[in-house]
């Protein structure tokens, strides 16, 4: 019965050194998200509008798609359909075939991870160096990101350290100025080096063609700069429609993600280099991703009459902007850390794009480690109803189940029959009070069930004991009744 | 076999149709004092450094002593703010003349100031490209006070073409920084991790107009 999940979640509670990150990561980012949106005075109404916005473009997904792909190609530029990760990865390695690039550099991407292009890359034997710091440290150690803003939080710097010592020859320092000192003067050169730029986006623009980046470091503005090919891999998702719409969703990204108002660097990039521009690349491509994607736009679920938000319970995944807000509230989130989601994706969202992705076979019982306490839901910039959707998903992955359906339905009808039956009742209650507790909890087939829930003390007397004790109280006692 | 748009395509159900939803009203138009004193304060915060020039002049005599203070070589981009601060001297290279990856300082030119953000927004051009602002660790930006805006509405308000005007924009929000080891803030990553903006203050920069090209010209 036991999952990987279920096995990667104990690995991660028996971890000392993870529970302390993970709860000054929490605190920490919550903190700063709190102070940011308690400082706008319209955070509440840009979440409104934010969601209203992102409602529009996925009900009119095709039509921005379209326009989006019409803009980027007046710009000269290039755009790719990909239906799935390979698609993708074959496109952006044959053309960095074609142009003879061996060297890439990459800037933090959720989706270039989701499609795992640098091993694809590297297969074709294209060097793809990530450049964000925190990607840089975990690809020289060959790990995955473990949050969507931080991806090597958990990693010390003593162990980062030892990896700079080890893989680039810098003396044992944990000063971490110098470490990233290190890292800048290793990246500068690979950035001068490369042929190929790769950047994900936070934002499409369907009326100008234009896609948007936000960062801290600069290694965006580098990748998309200073090789001679820039390829932008985006989710179809990622499209909105206009520039104006930039002043609502970069606050909320910002504030949402780290608690600043803007992240130091918000490029926004409209093709490649014009005539007179002294620098930037010569082609741009960008490879609009699916991968998954417009499944969400089909809801298998039958719709019941009157039920305006049900239809669209599914598709709202596709709102989210990725600021990893949720990641930072989840109490799962804060307690197993980002290397226990089978997925690149974590926390609540993670929850709920994984089994919708990649099915629930690939993800078991994920949509059920949650308490659903909603604190995603309240922090969440687009408004997205994770809470809500969980409890869809565990409906759909129980009636995916082989038998699912007839097992839950036949177990809740034999639940209701028995609660029925007064004497089943007092049968039950009293062999509860009989069987010692710890013969309860060793008992083999619930022993994994019992493992994540507390078994209630069994009073010594029922209630309907004490009270019949009460309404026929011994000789000589009064009631209290007059007569 | 269907190429991949049409598949992708295929999946989409029909478009709803309607407007995208309006935006929320504008706040007020913010007074100028305002306006630069709410940008000092937010980008000061940030760690930038802000001169507040008088004249053109005073405006160059910092950027000189910066280039000395900092030493090195120094990279000037050749738009027409930054060029009216006639900026000479052995230390001084106008862009394209020098490689701005071995210089120590770069000055550009900063289109607008956003103030509830403490921003520079800076527009590839010719004379100054995407990379210039980035390259040198120390970075000056000369921006005159009456560009300062109140923030990205009225930025997008101000630029309903950003796409048509330049193939790249960005908004510099402090210096390059990062978290990514222990959450520890460290400053100069990538980009520059020192941000000077010089400020040229408006009556004083019109009383230059006399002697020296218009600061404010367009571009092109």
């Amino acid at each position: 019965m036991k999952t990987v999940l279920d096995e990667r979640i104990e690995t991660a509670l028996e971890d000392a050194r993870l529970q302390a990150v993970l709860e000054q990561l929490a605190f920490r980012f919550a903190t700063a998200r709190n102070q940011a949106a308690a400082d706008l005075p319209n955070w509440e109404e840009l979440r409104t509008q934010a969601h209203a916005i992102k409602r529009h473009t996925i009900e009119n997904l095709s039509t921005y798609l379209q326009q989006l792909e019409a803009r980027v190609r007046e710009r000269g530029g290039t755009v790719y359909w990909a239906d799935d990760a390979a698609q993708a990865c074959s496109y952006v390695v044959e053309l960095a075939r074609a142009r003879g690039v061996k060297l890439a550099v990459k800037s933090k991407s959720m989706v270039t991870e989701e499609i795992e292009l640098n091993h694809a890359l590297g297969r074709a034997g294209i060097e793809a160096v990530e450049t964000d710091l925190g990607e840089y440290i975990i690809q020289l150690a060959g790990e995955k990101p473990s949050h969507i803003v931080a991806p090597a939080v958990h990693k010390s710097r003593a162990q980062i350290a030892d990896l700079f010592e080890k893989k680039l020859g810098l003396p044992h320092t944990e000063d971490v100025a110098k470490l990233t000192a290190t890292a800048r003067a290793v990246l500068r050169q690979k950035f001068l080096a490369a042929g190929m730029g790769i950047t994900g986006a936070n934002f499409a623009i369907a009326e100008s063609g234009s896609i948007v980046l936000m960062e801290n470091e600069g290694n965006i503005r580098f990748s998309s700069s200073a090789p001679k090919i820039h390829v932008a891999v985006v989710g179809v998702e990622k499209v909105i429609p206009r520039m104006a719409d930039l002043a609502v969703f970069l606050p909320l990204l910002a504030r949402s993600a780290t608690g600043q108002k803007l992240g130091s660097y918000v490029s926004i990039l409209s093709g490649a280099r014009r005539p007179g521009e002294p620098d930037g690349p010569e082609v741009f491509h960008l490879v609009l991703l699916d991968n998954g994607r417009t499944r969400m736009l089909a809801d298998p679920v039958a719709q019941p009459e009157g039920s305006p938000r049900r239809p669209t319970l599914r598709r709202q995944t596709l709102y989210c902007i990725r600021c990893g807000a949720c990641l930072n509230v989840c109490p799962v989130y804060r307690k197993i850390g980002g290397h226990a989601y089978p997925w690149v994706y974590s926390g609540p969202i993670g929850a709920i794009l994984t089994p919708q992705m990649l099915g629930f076979p690939m993800a078991p019982k994920l949509p059920f480690a949650s308490s659903l306490c909603g604190a995603c839901r309240d922090v969440c910039p687009v408004k997205i109803p994770i809470p809500e959707m969980l409890l869809l998903l565990r409906s759909l992955e129980t009636e995916s189940m082989p038998g699912g359906r007839w097992l839950e339905r036949t177990g809740f009808r034999l639940w209701a029959w028995a609660m029925r039956q007064p004497w089943l009742y007092r049968l039950g209650g009293r062999a509860a009070r009989f069987i010692p507790a710890r013969l309860l909890a060793a008992a083999g087939p619930l022993a994994w069930w019992r493992k994540t829930r507390e078994l209630p003390v069994f009073p010594g007397e029922s209630f309907r004991d004490w009270w019949r004790e009460r309404r026929a109280p011994p000789a000589g006692m009064t009631t209290g009744r007059r007569p | 076999m269907k190429s991949a748009r049409e598949q992708v395509m295929g999946r989409i159900p029909a478009a709803g149709g309607g407007a995208p939803p309006e935006h929320l009203a504008e706040a007020t138009a913010w007074p100028p004092e305002k306006l630069l004193a709410r940008f000092m304060a937010e980008a000061s915060a940030l760690g930038a450094k802000i001169f507040e020039a008088d004249s053109a002049a005073s405006a160059a005599e910092y950027l000189r002593q910066l280039a000395e203070q900092k030493g090195g070589e120094a990279v000037v981009a050749r738009r027409p703010l930054v060029e009216a601060l006639h900026l000479s001297g052995p230390r001084f290279h106008p862009q394209g003349t020098f490689p701005a990856a071995e210089a120590t300082l770069s000055i550009t030119q900063a289109d607008y100031g956003l103030a509830d953000t403490g921003s520079l927004v800076l527009f590839s051009a010719e004379g100054e490209g995407r990379t210039l602002s980035l390259l040198a660790p120390v970075n000056a930006v000369v921006l005159p006070a009456s560009r300062i805006l109140s923030g990205l509405p009225e930025l997008f308000a101000r630029e309903p073409a950003i796409a048509d005007r330049s193939s790249a924009m960005v908004m510099v929000t402090g210096p390059s920084r990062t978290a990514d080891i222990e959450l520890t803030l460290t400053i100069g990553v990538h980009g520059p991790g020192e941000l000077h903006v010089v400020i040229l203050r408006e009556p004083e920069v019109r009383s230059q107009k006399v002697s020296h090209p218009p600061l404010l010209a367009p571009d092109s």
